[in-house]
This record gives C-alpha cells, sequence and structure tokens, in this order.
C-alpha cells in the first residue's frame, strides 16, 4: 500500500502512525510536509494528530488552509483513502471535507484515557467493512476539542446516510462517563458522503502493541489497510 | 485605519468556558446572571483601503478564514482614531 502522512508544525503523533504503517504495511509511508505540493499518487492519506499551528484560532483552522490540502482534495476526488485522526479530524472538518464542528469537550477537561467505540451501520466503507459490527474497539482518546456539534438536521442526515462510523459506548460495570467530550450522539467519528475519508477522535495508532495498554487500534489498522488495497 | 472583528458563538452551541466563568463568579457573589457568553477580538490593522474597501476585505478573511460559520457569528466595526 502506497500511503502519506501529513506533518504540519505541531504535529506530534505522525511518527506513532508512521511506526504503524510501516509495521503493518512494511512500506514506509512518504511524508508530506505542509508546504508541499506535488506527491506521486497514493492509496491512502492519514491526517495524524497533534496541536498543529499550536491550536491558533481554532483547532485545524490553520492547517485547513495550508498548501498540501489542495493534494489532499485532488487525492480524494480521485478515490483516495483518507484518515484524519483527532486534530486530523478537526482539520478535516475545518477544510470543509467533512460536515460538522469539533468544540471544546463539555467539562472544558483535556481528556486523555481509553474509551470504548462501536462500530455504526454505515455505507460502503474501506475503514469499517473488515470489522465485525459486535466486536467494541478499546481506543484511547487524548484532546480538549473533541465534542462533536452539528444541527439536527445534519446529524440526522449523517444517521440516515450511515455516515456515523464510531460512538462512544458504555462498558458493562463502566461508570456513566463513557462519553468522554459531550459529542452530540455520542458519535466519535464520521464518515464522507462516500466512506473513503473517515474522521475520529480516538487515537488507533497508540493501541498497537500491548505494552501501549492494548492492540484494538492494530486491528483496526490492519483490516483498514487489507480493505484499502483490496 | 483598524478594523475589530468581534467572534461570539452562535446561540445555542454550548459554551462550558461561558458556563465556568458564570459558576465562577457566582461563587464571587455575582448572583444577578442568566447566562456568560466568551468570544474573541480580531484587530486588523489595513493599510492603503478606505473605510468601505476594509470592511469589504474583512468580511471576505471572516469567511475565508477567520469564523466557523457553524458554530460562530461575527460583527465587524471601524476603530476610528
Amino acid at each position: 500500500m502506497r500511503s502519506g502522512v501529513t506533518i504540519f508544525p505541531g504535529s506530534n503523533c505522525d511518527r506513532d502512525i508512521i511506526v504503524a504503517l510501516k509495521n503493518i504495511t512494511g512500506k514506509a509511508p512518504i511524508k508530506m510536509w505542509h508546504k508541499d505540493t506535488e506527491f506521486p499518487n497514493l492509496d491512502l492519506i492519514v491526517i495524524p494528530g497533534g496541536f498543529s499551528f499550536g491550536d491558533y484560532l481554532r483547532c485545524g483552522a490553520l492547517a485547513a488552509r495550508s498548501p498540501v490540502i489542495k493534494n489532499i482534495k485532488n487525492h480524494i476526488s480521485r478515490g483516495g483513502a483518507v484518515l484524519g485522526i483527532c486534530n486530523g479530524f478537526q482539520i478535516l472538518i475545518e477544510a470543509g471535507i467533512l460536515p460538522g464542528s469539533l468544540i471544546r469537550n463539555k467539562k472544558l477537561l483535556f481528556t486523555c484515557r481509553d474509551t470504548m467505540l462501536e462500530i455504526q451501520n454505515t455505507i460502503k466503507s474501506p475503514f469499517l467493512s473488515g470489522l465485525k459490527k459486535e466486536h467494541h474497539l478499546n481506543i484511547p482518546v487524548a484532546h480538549n476539542e473533541g465534542n462533536f456539534f452539528a444541527s439536527e438536521t445534519l446529524l440526522n442526515e449523517l444517521k440516515n446516510d450511515g455516515r456515523i462510523a464510531f460512538k462512544y459506548i458504555k462498558e458493562v460495570n463502566n461508570n456513566t462517563d463513557y462519553n468522554p467530550n459531550g459529542s452530540s450522539n455520542d458519535i466519535a467519528g464520521i464518515l464522507s458522503k462516500n466512506g473513503r475519508v473517515l474522521g475520529m477522535m480516538p487515537h488507533p495508532e497508540r493501541a498497537i502493541n500491548n505494552l501501549y495498554g492494548g492492540t484494538d487500534g492494530l486491528k483496526f489498522l490492519t483490516k483498514s489497510f487489507e480493505q484499502i488495497i483490496g | 485605519m483598524k478594523v475589530i472583528v468581534n467572534i461570539s458563538l452562535k446561540e445555542g452551541v454550548l459554551d462550558p468556558e461561558g458556563q465556568a466563568i458564570k459558576t465562577s463568579l457566582s461563587n464571587l457573589g455575582f448572583e444577578n446572571l442568566n447566562d456568560v457568553r466568551t468570544g474573541k477580538q480580531i484587530i486588523l490593522n489595513f493599510v492603503n483601503l478606505e473605510e468601505n474597501e476594509a470592511v469589504l476585505e474583512a468580511k471576505k478573511m471572516c469567511e475565508d478564514l477567520l469564523v466557523n460559520s457553524v458554530i460562530e457569528k461575527y460583527k465587524i466595526n471601524i476603530l476610528r482614531n
């Protein structure tokens, strides 16, 4: 699989996803500096987590106007897959590639902890079609602005069109605080209309080894990559 | 010439920072508050533009970058010396 990882000033999860991509696919991704515009055709572009441009103005706002974004939009129009993780999700929304908004966490806390994700019934998407819906994914979040906010109209549209990818769910015996940020309808990730762009707040690259506390992220990424090249 | 852009959250958008400020003000004894909303101010210092041109340019800046119209609204004012 030919993949690329964007890097903005303030990206800080780029190395982790590069390691994951290299370990899983056996091939290192290319690094896509935000000012660069010329790249080879790729199967997957990952926009990693971090604090691009120091989260100035709004999270992801300045990154979403960077030169590299034009290349990402061309890649999407060619049917390419894009995965935006955390700040990458914020950037996809700010760039107008995914709808809605990600606002401050309801409790004003930067939340860094495991979350349990339920896979939703969605349109055909390479990110989800290899996974079994009854298997929940334990993947950590780490963010301050992950509270997905949208109009009722948009929330209904996302649900009816099968574009809600993941929801935070309550584990057995877990407390009621299962939604880490207060997001509408417990939404943790959404898809583009064609299912080939996924934005998610949880960090799968932080759950790829038992030393990290779990391997559900590895499972998710491995299945996604199989489907993308398949 | 300076143009001031005031950005605030639309009605109905959760403002947890405003809520936290309200709680803190209540703790200090300020009880006459129904709601507290926060926002931000951006001061644009233009050169070589007439007032109406500067306002138009500021408006375009708001639409292109400064404001997220999903959750925010804005007001543009001219700061006359």
